[in-house]
């Protein structure tokens, strides 16, 4: 079945740049999808129309059985429950320790603290961050700052778990660990679409890989076809 | 149980974000103090010229002068026909005794003049050059043209009422001038609630774009627009309340000060200041009343900016 349904999407911004052109896309329940291509080729804005941070100018987006484009500003927070949001740059709240960082995603909806608490510690149980649930984010190096944000992002549980370019500002060995993290989590059945500049990363996990250029869809690889060669 | 949790985690969080963004909320609160020390002074001053102007028109007095040969009996007969006169509240008759010895009481030049009419300590009566009078009290200031009208009228040759005495023109002139500096000093409460209001906008609306960060990322997760809004509505609430408590404590004391310093009264016994219980606490009740609503107002039109991301 069908997690998200690009149909005929164009996202033209103000200035005239057509970011998406034209494009149809179909990602099913609990795939692995990277969508990879130069800068400027579109790939953000993709990702960002998915929960509703950009709207497409024209097309329709379903996710998960809703019509995302046509979703009013103040009703956006329904489809935000339901995805899961990793950035490069963390978006951590420096003043909060790691715990109160996670469970802040769930205090907005008003759960009881036993709830939160076990929701919270299994989540940091699951990204390896147990320990280190009473630090400050400016205490953990990156890589640890970058599993506290994708804790933050699944404690909800959410069914989409987007990630642009989770790795971006992370070394090699620091990356593949935030990878097995992921591919963790999509073993649980979480949908995970990763926005990536990193085609090492892409090649060794073996996934379905998207190819945008200029804004259209120059390749699709199925799982595992997508090879890398380095010049 | 649901909504009460979210209700103290908000309460909790606005607590927090007061103190976190200390710099900041301090600027909005001391913002609110000094403008409520001014509304502060305003309503005490509107409310007590109010009093003032009640207090001057319950003091509608008019004076008939009798002639001084007149006898108890006349002056009687006076009194019963002006008291069926509409608007009149009530009549007192003084003899020439009687206003001989509260003048005596009250200087000493008068004692001594006064004491010419008197022999081996009593009253001679036909001595003493002054007019017994009626004094008429009217029900109130819009009655007294009439009811001099009507006194004049019981005796048109002048016979016995020789003078019919009421200070008219200054009593109208106190009250309009009190009239001018009440509606001044509403207008001067309006005004500063509204800068007030706009002062605080503008300084939460710095707080919040400090707090960017944190709205994105609540929005990010999942977090509605009341979500996000309430917390800053809560947050300026407490603003508001720690704004006033300066204001409160110096109305209180600075009341109850001015008004023993001047007994109770300004430039004359009849100006009288109001009592400062319960008065305070109604003063006190509008401050805290306008520092909440400003606060929480001034955020909510700040926090509402930063929503249309």
């Amino acid at each position: 079945m069908d997690l998200i349904r690009f149909q005929k999407v164009t996202k033209k911004y103000k200035n005239g740049v057509v970011a998406v052109n034209d494009i149809d896309l179909a990602i099913e329940k609990g795939d692995f999808v990277f969508v990879i291509g130069q800068t400027g080729c579109g790939k953000s804005t993709l990702i960002k129309m998915l929960y509703r941070e950009e709207r497409p100018t024209s097309g329709k987006i379903i996710v998960g059985g809703i019509d995302v484009a046509k979703l009013k500003n103040w009703k956006v927070f329904k489809i935000r429950r339901k995805i899961g949001v990793v950035f490069q740059d963390f978006k951590l709240l420096p003043k909060l320790n790691v715990y109160e960082n996670v469970a802040f995603a769930l205090e907005i909806f008003g759960l009881p603290k036993s709830e939160i608490y076990s929701r919270v510690m299994k989540v940091l149980d699951l990204v390896g961050l147990k320990s280190k649930a009473k630090q400050y984010p400016t205490q953990l190096s990156g890589g640890e700052q970058q599993r506290v944000a994708i804790a933050r992002a699944i404690v909800n549980e959410p069914k989409l778990l987007i990630c642009d370019e989770p790795t971006g500002n992370l070394d090699e060995d620091t990356s593949m660990e935030i990878m097995s993290v992921l591919e963790e989590i999509n073993k649980l059945g979480t949908t995970i679409i990763m926005v990536t500049h990193d085609t090492e990363i892409v090649s060794k996990m073996k996934k379905r890989v998207i190819l945008l250029d200029a804004g259209r869809i120059l390749k699709d690889y199925e799982k595992g076809t997508y090879v890398h060669e380095s010049n | 149980m649901k909504a009460i949790r979210i209700f103290g985690r908000n309460i909790r969080d606005a607590f927090k974000s007061v103190f976190r963004n200390f710099s900041l909320s301090f600027a909005s609160i001391s913002c609110i103090t000094i403008t409520l020390l001014v509304v502060s002074i305003a309503v005490i001053l509107s409310y007590n010229v109010n009093n003032f102007t009640r207090l001057v028109e319950q003091d509608v007095t008019i004076v008939a002068f009798l002639d001084t040969k007149t006898d108890e009996d006349t002056a009687k007969q006076y009194l019963e026909k002006i008291k069926s006169i509409d608007g009149v509240e009530s009549v007192e008759h003084q003899t020439k005794i009687q206003i001989a010895e509260e003048m005596m009481e009250s200087s000493e030049t008068y004692n001594n003049i006064m004491s010419q009419w008197k022999v081996d300590g009593k009253w001679v009566e036909d001595e003493i050059p002054l007019r017994p009078t009626l004094l008429v009290r009217a029900t109130s200031l819009s009655k007294i043209d009439n009811v001099a009208d009507e006194i004049e009228k019981l005796d048109p040759e002048k016979e016995t009422i020789k003078l019919v005495q009421y200070g008219e023109d200054m009593v109208k002139q106190l009250i309009s001038l009190f009239d001018v500096i009440r509606k001044i000093s509403i207008g001067v409460v309006v005004a500063l609630i509204l800068v007030t209001a706009f002062l605080i906008a503008n300084t939460i609306k710095i707080t919040i774009f400090s707090r960017k960060r944190e709205i994105e990322i609540m929005r990010l997760v999942g977090a509605s627009n009341m979500n996000i809004k309430i917390p800053f509505v809560f947050e300026g609430l407490f603003l508001g309340i720690l704004g006033s408590i300066i204001p409160i404590l110096v109305t209180t004391y600075g009341y109850v000060a001015i008004f023993e310093n001047f007994n109770g009264q300004i430039f004359s016994p009849f100006i009288r200041l109001i009592a400062p219980e319960p008065f305070i606490y109604l003063v006190s009740g509008i401050l805290l009343l306008i520092g909440m609503l400003v606060g929480m107002f001034g955020s909510l039109v700040a926090v509402k900016k930063h929503l249309k991301i």
